[in-house]
């Protein structure tokens, strides 16, 4: 579903990416790990075109979208979350779900600014899918809310559900639970299972260990914008280079 | 009445009332034009709000729009014969395009080059409006001869009070239309976030541009009903303090808010009435009073007002 092939960049004289390749099938759960700096957010922001990459190629579905916008990947159905929230603080929680179907509502500007009855129609339905979307995450009862005043653990999820209204067939999320609590991390866990089980291919950076081992089909870890290691949540806790370079880190630290 | 009240429609009915039962009012006919100048340039505040308070993008420049419709009707009245009407319905989506033209290049700017960008294409409108004097008629203005109008027998001074206040509702009943759209969802959210905005599909570019062609096309608007209402039109109504003043209206009153663009229009149509017993001071109470607005209020008037009613309510629960 989505193939990354030998994604390089750099920044100034700084290689911040050197040959990154990877493959994830549908509604697979690819989980991206590595130390702070390893070049994670990096390679999301070149994988969903928010980064020009100096090399390499991303192919959707076997086409190369490399040289497409983020909003043309997203219509050929890429999308994404971010590690430093981007929610539209001032629109509701639905609203900024709403948002995330704009894709797939129709009406020229003309008829929109005429508000016409079948705009109305479609707006009511979109509010009710995106309620839906809502209840997926569990905050459908702050769908009305400002979506600027919410906590950071429901902006979290306003951003998994806002980036499911896309209906993306790859689901990008960087960082889904971090800062979120035990009970939290529990329901986004188990909401990323649901959409991978729906046929999504689910990429993710995240930290907490314990998630990603739980939850990923396969791992792969970055070290200094390089592959250090790629397989199972079960090879990688074994890999030998992974626990010196990060988990044996994290030992030391805790140590 | 809650529901009611958040309906998107609230403000258009709100301010269509408020114009029917004023017109019930003992005016005199300086009350008259003074409402007419407001709905006038509320309607010009309605489309800069749209692009600031709503997409988030500047504009120093609507003054060129303003004179754009003002020119088109007394230009083409005057050395075509043309009627006023018809120019005014050529006026506007010769306006949208050349709002698309010029929007197209300098959108791609941001913040304060984009209102860099957008001060020069209002200067320039405005120097050519001064300097081609065998057009415009140069610094000293144009005048207008159009037949009185009389709208279902009503004196010309009614019927441009009911013109222009028809004008302004429709243009809130479009804009609020708009928001509650697929369409104006995606100008808020660029608003808020260009870069979520493009994950999700949204054309940024295209979604800014749309904002501005809207806005410009209701500056016009009001242009050619400000020019068929006053008879006479000057560069200095078209010019960059103009522009100033329309940024300054739509701050004052609150981005964002549709009443507050009313609210806004009626800072600088009608509180300078009242000034003019300040005599040469008029101007400096004027500045002096927006700076108390703008530290006592800083979102604008409507919104703070707004905010403070929802805490008085929700404190006394």
């Amino acid at each position: 579903m989505l193939k990354v092939e030998q994604l390089g960049i750099r920044f100034g004289g700084v290689v911040a990416l050197d040959g990154v390749s990877f493959s994830v099938a549908e509604g697979e759960i690819y989980a991206l790990i590595g130390p702070n700096g390893a070049g994670k957010t990096t390679l999301f922001n070149c994988v969903s075109g928010l980064y020009v990459p100096t090399g390499g190629s991303v192919f959707l579905d076997g086409a190369d979208i490399s040289s497409l916008k983020p909003f043309e990947r997203a219509r050929r159905g890429m999308t994404r979350t971010f590690q430093n929230l981007q929610i539209f603080e001032h629109m509701t929680v639905v609203e900024n779900v709403m948002a995330g179907a704009r894709i797939h509502e129709k009406g020229g500007i003309l008829a929109h600014m005429l508000g016409l009855r079948s705009v109305k129609a479609q707006n009511a339905a979109t509010r009710r899918q995106a309620l839906a979307h809502l209840d997926q995450v569990g905050i459908a009862d702050l769908a009305d809310q400002m979506a600027g005043a919410q906590s950071y653990g429901v902006v979290k999820r306003l951003e998994i559900a806002r980036a499911l209204a896309t209906q993306p067939r790859v689901l990008m999320l960087d960082e889904p639970v971090a800062g979120c609590n035990a009970i939290e991390t529990a329901e986004v866990d188990a909401v990323i299972r649901d959409v991978a089980r729906m046929g999504v291919t689910v990429v993710l950076v995240e930290h907490d260990m314990h998630m990603v081992m739980g939850l990923a089909d396969r791992v792969h870890v970055l070290n200094q914008g390089r592959t250090l290691a790629v397989g199972t949540p079960e090879e990688i806790r074994r890999n030998a280079a992974v626990i010196e370079a990060y988990l044996g880190a994290t030992e030391a630290a805790d140590a | 009445m809650r529901n009611k009240l958040a309906s998107p429609y609230a403000p258009p009915v709100i301010i269509a009332a408020s114009i029917v039962l004023i017109s019930c009012l003992p005016l005199t006919n300086f009350q008259v034009r003074m409402a007419t100048l407001l709905f006038i340039f509320s309607t010009v505040v309605l489309g800069k709000n749209l692009l600031m308070g709503y997409a988030g993008q500047i504009s120093l420049g609507h003054g060129a729009f303003f004179g754009l419709g003002a020119y088109t009707v007394a230009i083409g009245a005057a050395r075509y014969g043309l009627s006023p009407w018809l120019l005014t319905a050529m006026s506007l989506p010769a306006a949208g395009v050349i709002a698309w033209i010029i929007g197209r290049p300098i959108l791609k700017l941001r913040g304060y080059h984009l209102a860099m960008a957008t001060l020069a294409f209002g200067s320039i409108f405005a120097m050519v409006l001064t300097n081609a004097v065998h057009i415009t008629g140069g610094p000293d203005g144009m005048a207008l001869d159009m037949a009185a109008v009389r709208l279902f027998g009503m004196t010309p001074r009614w019927s441009w009070y009911w013109i222009c206040g028809g004008v302004l509702v429709l243009a809130m009943y479009l804009l609020a239309s708009l928001l509650d759209s697929p369409t104006g969802r995606e100008m808020r959210a660029i608003h808020d976030s260009e870069i979520a905005a493009g994950v999700l599909g949204i054309d940024v570019a295209q979604a800014k541009l749309r904002a501005f062609v809207i806005s410009a096309v209701f500056t016009t608007l009001a242009g050619c009903c400000f020019v068929m209402f006053d008879r006479y039109i000057t560069p200095q109504s078209a010019g960059i303090l103009r522009s100033i003043e329309f940024v300054t209206m739509t701050v004052v009153g609150g981005l964002g808010s549709a009443i507050g663009s009313i609210i806004g229009a009626a800072i600088f149509v009608v509180l300078p009435q009242f000034l003019t017993v300040f005599h040469e001071y008029e101007q400096a109470i004027l500045g002096l009073i927006l700076v108390i607005i703008m530290v006592l209020l800083p979102k604008g008037i409507a919104p703070s007002l707004a905010g403070w009613l929802r805490s008085r309510r929700a404190s006394s629960c």
